[in-house]
């Protein structure tokens, strides 16, 4: 009997990632979802610019590389080209709060029948380490030597809160992978973002709280207990919008 | 002979482009180009096409993207700061190797500059607007005619090549009326195994990117692009000859410029003046040939133009500067009157080179 195995839409490659990163655990999540739901040969994934930029090279389905912050613009172009395709972001903070702030608002108004996997782990990476929209109020990394002042820089960007204030999307959810338990919820939160884009009913975003050992200079243990310390207080988990009403 | 109907310019290239099978638009409202806008929201509902006015022009030439990745044709409009807007976005399509029409009904600049006739943007887009070495292919039409049957050629050149194309018009261009057909033949079709449709399963997965992390890789794709740069450069160049049998004094100018400039040389003609225009129709490639040609045969050069003399330095180039060029221009949304450059070839005739 198979106990577990590597999801046939996750190609059998190494990835770049370091060790300790939790892409590699949302990586298998969405390939996970994308063999159950039966949609490997009609998903097309769009990569961003950040760590996940070589997402093309390790799922299974047909992918695209985008411009800074462009992915739900993209992701929004291939699906409105082929409506019959299964189209997803996978966007980091800054990607997805910073720099593509705009299409991210505008896809979720529209309720883009597109679904976004968004990576926040409070720092940029693949830069190596420098603040992003969603580092925590006092946090220092590599441009915030001295802690993110929030008198200067303002305060982090709640993407979800934000965007479950708009009439257009179809599901908000906030969720992590710091523990077996809440990586079972992931799951089960990442393919249903996937079968509401199959059943038609549009825009659906997870938020994926995630580590950065690298970049906040912590063994991978300690960075996933100071996501529980630090990040789920700032960036509570949970279902922020779900016009279906369902719990995930 | 195919009827002819009145159109504005800019309505005559939103309805070539669908004649020419383009059922996605992506555009963001912008003067003197808007019409193409308001003319695809209200056809491509009734034809089973896609219209979406975006949140910006960065968003409009991404969906481009998508669409283009996905197989399809596609197009966006804007004029002058728009396209300076999307300019990442057209280096993404050339560095993807992604076919896309893009339409520049320009005005004038730079900064907001205003929203009258110009031809300020030859530069961005004959040396690329965007980062990278690249190059689009440039179309300037000089009449509503050309508006129609150059927006086909250009999605064909696209597809052919595997490249974006532009139309590079302008506000006067795109907001006059002249009759045009709308006949446009058989429409050709390009194979594109590289298109994101999905794997069925079938085949193993398709990958859309211009990221190439090893430089000799990166390269060698930039290479590979400059040598398909040089097929086109001997194959599509296009330009018209006008009075050229026994010219001696050779106007340059397309768009908007060349209307003025036609007038000028039948009056300078009138006056026993041997003056012709070459006009050139792709911007990029440009005609070099029919320069060098001409150099051999003409005196001097006058390049008209809406600008502060930008295709003068192709003319220079071509004809590696053996005969004096002359700029004759007005900017910032003034035209060129033919009495200005009728003056202007009257004193290269007197003897007057610069």
């Amino acid at each position: 009997m198979i106990v577990a195995k590597r999801p046939d839409s996750l190609l059998a490659v190494p990835t770049h990632y370091c060790p300790g990163c939790t892409h590699g655990i949302v990586h298998r999540l969405v390939a996970e979802a994308i063999d159950t739901l039966g949609i490997e040969g009609s998903a097309i994934g769009v990569a961003p610019v950040g760590c996940s930029v070589l997402a093309y090279n390790y799922f299974a389905c047909d992918m695209i590389e985008a411009a800074h912050g462009r992915a739900p613009a993209v992701a929004t172009g291939l699906k409105r080209a082929n409506p019959e395709n299964i189209v997803f972001t996978y966007q980091g903070d800054g990607d997805l709060a910073s720099i593509g702030m705009a299409e991210t608002v505008h896809a979720a108004a529209r309720n883009e029948n597109i679904t976004i996997i968004f990576i926040n782990n409070a720092i940029y990476g693949m830069t190596g380490g420098q603040m992003a929209p969603t580092s925590l109020p006092g946090q220092v990394t590599q441009t915030s030597p001295y802690g993110r002042d929030v008198t200067q820089c303002g305060y982090p960007v709640k993407v979800c809160e934000m965007l479950s204030q708009l009439e257009g999307p179809e599901y908000l959810a906030r969720v992590t992978v710091n523990s077996v338990k809440n990586v079972r919820n992931a799951k089960k939160v990442i393919e249903k973002a996937f079968r509401n884009q199959i059943e038609g009913k549009g825009f659906s975003l997870v938020e994926v709280l995630s580590s950065c050992p690298t970049n906040w200079g912590m063994t991978p243990q300690n960075a996933l207990k100071w996501i529980d310390d630090k990040m789920i207080p700032y960036y509570p988990l949970g279902v922020y919008k779900d016009r279906s009403g369902e719990e995930a | 002979m195919a009827e002819k109907v009145l159109m504005k310019g800019n309505e005559a290239i939103a309805e070539a482009a669908i004649q020419a099978g383009c059922r996605h638009y992506f555009g963001y409202p912008i003067t003197p180009q808007t019409e193409i806008a308001a003319y695809m929201a209200k056809r491509m509902p009734k034809i089973g096409g896609v219209f979406l006015q975006a949140e910006s022009e960065i968003a409009a030439i991404n969906m481009v993207y998508g669409v283009s990745a996905a197989g399809k044709r596609v197009m966006t409009s804007s004029s002058s700061p728009g396209i300076a807007l999307k300019s990442e976005g057209i280096s993404y399509l050339a560095g993807s190797d992604l076919p896309a029409f893009i339409v520049n009904v320009q005005r004038g600049g730079p900064g907001l500059g205003g929203i009258q006739p110009s031809q300020s943007d030859y530069w961005q887009a004959t040396r690329a607007g965007g980062h990278g070495d690249f190059h689009v292919i440039v179309l300037a039409p000089a009449s509503v005619q050309e508006m129609a049957s150059l927006t086909v050629k250009a999605f064909d050149l696209a597809d052919k090549y595997s490249m974006p194309a532009m139309i590079l018009a302008d506000g006067t261009i795109g907001q006059m009326m002249e009759p045009v057909s709308l006949d446009i033949g058989a429409q050709k079709t390009y194979e594109k195994p590289w298109a994101l449709t999905g794997t069925k399963k079938q085949r193993k997965h398709n990958i859309v990117t211009s990221l190439y992390l090893q430089p000799d890789e990166l390269e060698r794709m930039n290479f590979e692009r400059f040598k398909r740069y040089e097929i086109i450069e001997q194959a599509e160049p296009l330009h018209e000859a006008y009075r050229m049998e026994d010219a001696e004094i050779c106007v340059v100018a397309f768009g908007i410029a060349s209307r003025v400039s036609r007038n000028a040389v039948d009056a300078a003609r009138e006056k026993g003046i041997r003056v012709g225009m070459i006009r050139p129709i792709t911007l990029w490639p440009f005609p070099k040939k029919a320069i060098a040609d001409a150099a051999k045969q003409v005196k001097a050069f006058i390049s008209v133009e809406l600008s502060m003399g930008q295709m003068i330095e192709d003319i220079e180039l071509a004809m590696k500067s053996t005969r004096p060029v002359t700029l004759i221009n007005r900017v910032g949304g003034m035209i060129p009157s033919p009495e200005q450059v009728l003056g202007g070839i009257e004193k290269i005739a007197g003897g007057e080179t610069k």
